[in-house]
């Protein structure tokens, strides 16, 4: 090992590696009684180093224009070697990415990840969720299938709804009157290029301003409070050995749960993958029924929800930004739902349900009774927010130990 | 850790309970589809029929012969002699030669290609087209059909229904579904070999990490 600490030590010289990787890792001290909802943050890294290594490939051998995409895909799909495997890992890893990035989320609000001082974790986690977003969005296109084609259409067709610059807004996100080969190709362009940009900066962002002011945990106490005489928490362990190893656990359970859908299910059962994206696009066709993937249908039905157009994207837009004003809407002493009062947790289970049935009511056709319910549930997903400085206030919450607690 | 079992056995059922939902158009006449990728001489069975009624009009665009070579267990002298009409390479994609306009002109509406026909719509909705063709004088070529009301399509496979008789008609068409089940995903097979293969994998894998997580936190707290 001898020329190993040489090399490092002329490294250190001039670049701070040991000291990162002590900073980040093996001296970063995280509360010792995480639980199964702080596997999600680090699955969420995992996710997004497969959309880029499975994206580089894949743009290897995609044609992004109108004429060739489509074909492209199956040209990945057939005759690039273990392509369908690389586009399967990458379709299918859109959505495990939302699906690991909500579970993230409610993570934040089981266990108050957002309160003060991690009011700057939550909001940088809240940008990249929207970049997310966008980037989903802009790739469901690249397929060039028909629901790819219609959904962008209906998408774009949104920002219409705004007075005044709606038209003109409209032709310039498309370069064109309709959906086309332009369209295609920004998209592609602001798919692999531009968003991932975007989507890495703000990971580190979120991870250096975690790093900063130290992880939270289920029973949302400040572990920084009580250190031994070196300063070193001590209801803290370092993250690297304790977490790399535990997070593996997880990695493989997760990795389990994935590789079933991707080599078993890879269209999701027309959810991840949905059937009418098997026909190319064709602009003269509209499909009968236009659903956004599921990561989607929440806000989707919030915007159908509303009878004006334009105040169902406002409600769509602002279901997303009240998200941001989180950490300055909730006034409870305490930060973890374990001491909160009976209110909080009433709150958070609503917000839970109406949002799950948010999701299924955008992936069908509305009917007025579907429309009733969610109305209902739109209106139960703001109140969440919009109450959350009054009910917090004043329900008892209960007192918090000293210590962490831990349960093995 | 129960409650981590708990969880992920909630996001699986979640996700197959999903799977009910989803899926294209609901019609009553839509039957189960015998589909069995392994059986390979009712794929061999099914490529002929294909080419012998369909092709004409209808392509494969994304499937190469030379593919049927490897996955139907057939040699490229049998798929050139039988299943190829052209002078061509068998690396070539099955394609037609029948011009899109003429197909407009004389079915109202351009052939489609069915490569993706079984993914589009569903192997049983496939099956229950195939067999769902009814007599019915007003349409332009005296039959309707139960799954696709007033579609373009002539029930040319007419000839064979009546050659074969009611239960052998089926059983040709379950063959004819199956193959452009296979025609949609010729990987499949492979995919679910290699996945078993995967999944056996982390099974293994976890073994090791599973303790070695263990071995390091049995000192906390």
């Amino acid at each position: 090992m001898q020329w190993w600490n040489s090399i490092m030590s002329w490294v250190d010289d001039r670049f701070p590696a040991t000291r990162m990787f002590e900073d980040h890792l093996s001296k970063y001290y995280a509360p010792k009684n995480f639980n199964i909802w702080y596997f999600f943050g680090s699955l969420s890294l995992l996710v997004l180093v497969n959309q880029l290594v499975t994206g580089i490939w894949l743009t290897m051998a995609y044609n992004p224009s109108a004429e060739g995409a489509f074909d492209s895909i199956e040209y990945i799909m057939r005759d690039v070697d273990y392509g369908w495997l690389i586009r399967y890992l990458h379709s299918t890893g859109a959505s495990a990415f939302f699906l690991v990035v909500y579970l993230h989320m409610f993570r934040g609000l089981l266990y108050g990840s957002y309160r003060k001082p991690r009011e700057l974790v939550w909001t940088l986690g809240m940008f990249i969720y929207f970049a997310l977003m966008i980037e989903a969005f802009f790739g469901y296109l690249l397929p060039w299938g028909q629901m790819s084609y219609w959904g962008a259409q209906v998408i774009v067709s949104l920002l219409g709804a705004l007075p005044w610059i709606g038209e003109d807004l409209m032709l310039w996100v498309r370069g064109d009157y309709l959906i086309s080969g332009v369209t295609l190709n920004r998209f592609f362009s602001l798919h692999v290029v531009a968003v991932p940009l975007v989507l890495v900066a703000l990971v580190v962002m979120h991870l250096l301003a975690l790093h900063e002011v130290g992880s939270n945990n289920p029973d949302g106490i400040d572990i920084k409070s009580k250190t031994d005489d070196k300063g070193v928490p001590l209801d803290g362990v370092p993250f690297h050995p304790y977490y790399s190893v535990h997070d593996l656990v997880g990695v493989v359970v997760f990795l389990f749960v994935f590789c079933v859908i991707v080599f078993f299910f890879p269209d999701g059962g027309g959810y991840f993958l949905e059937k009418p994206n098997y026909e190319p696009a064709n602009p003269l066709k509209t499909p009968d029924h236009i659903a956004p993937v599921w990561y989607f249908t929440p806000f989707y039905s919030m915007l159908r929800a509303v009878p004006d157009k334009l105040g169902g994207v406002i409600t769509m837009a602002a279901a997303i930004a009240i998200l941001f004003a989180l950490p300055w809407l909730d006034k409870s002493p305490v930060r973890s739902i374990r001491y909160k009062g009976l209110l909080s947790k009433l709150a958070l289970a609503v917000l839970v349900v109406s949002f799950v049935i948010l999701g299924y009511l955008g992936t069908v056709a509305p009917t007025d009774i579907k429309n009733l319910i969610a109305r209902i549930c739109t209106a139960l997903y703001f109140l969440y927010f919009l109450l959350m400085p009054f009910y917090t206030r004043i329900e008892r919450a209960k007192p918090v130990p000293e210590r962490v607690r831990v349960s093995h | 850790m129960k409650k981590g079992i708990l969880l992920i056995t909630l996001i699986i059922s979640l996700l197959f309970a999903s799977y009910l939902f989803a899926g294209g158009g609901y019609n009553e006449h839509v039957v189960s589809a015998p589909v069995n990728l392994q059986d390979k001489v009712a794929l061999q069975r099914g490529a002929r029929l294909f080419v012998n009624y369909c092709y004409g009009c209808h392509s494969l665009k994304y499937l190469r012969y030379e593919r049927l070579v490897e996955d139907l267990r057939l040699t490229g002298e049998i798929v050139r002699n039988n299943l190829m009409f052209t002078e061509g390479k068998l690396g070539d994609q099955m394609r037609v030669a029948m011009p899109i306009e003429s197909a407009k002109q004389w079915f109202g509406t351009p052939v489609p290609d069915l490569t993706l026909e079984a993914k589009l719509r569903g192997s049983d909705w496939l099956y229950s087209y195939l067999i769902g063709f009814y007599v019915d004088p007003k349409r332009p070529w005296g039959y309707n059909n139960r799954v696709f009301p007033d579609v373009g399509m002539p029930h040319v496979l007419e000839g064979l229904e009546k050659d074969l008789g009611e239960e052998a008609f089926r059983v040709a068409m379950g063959d004819l579904t199956n193959f452009l089940t296979y025609a949609a995903d010729p990987v499949r097979l492979k995919r679910e070999r290699i996945g078993t293969y995967v999944l056996v994998f982390l099974v293994i894998f976890m073994i090791p990490v599973y303790f070695l997580n263990k071995e390091y936190w049995k000192n906390i707290n």
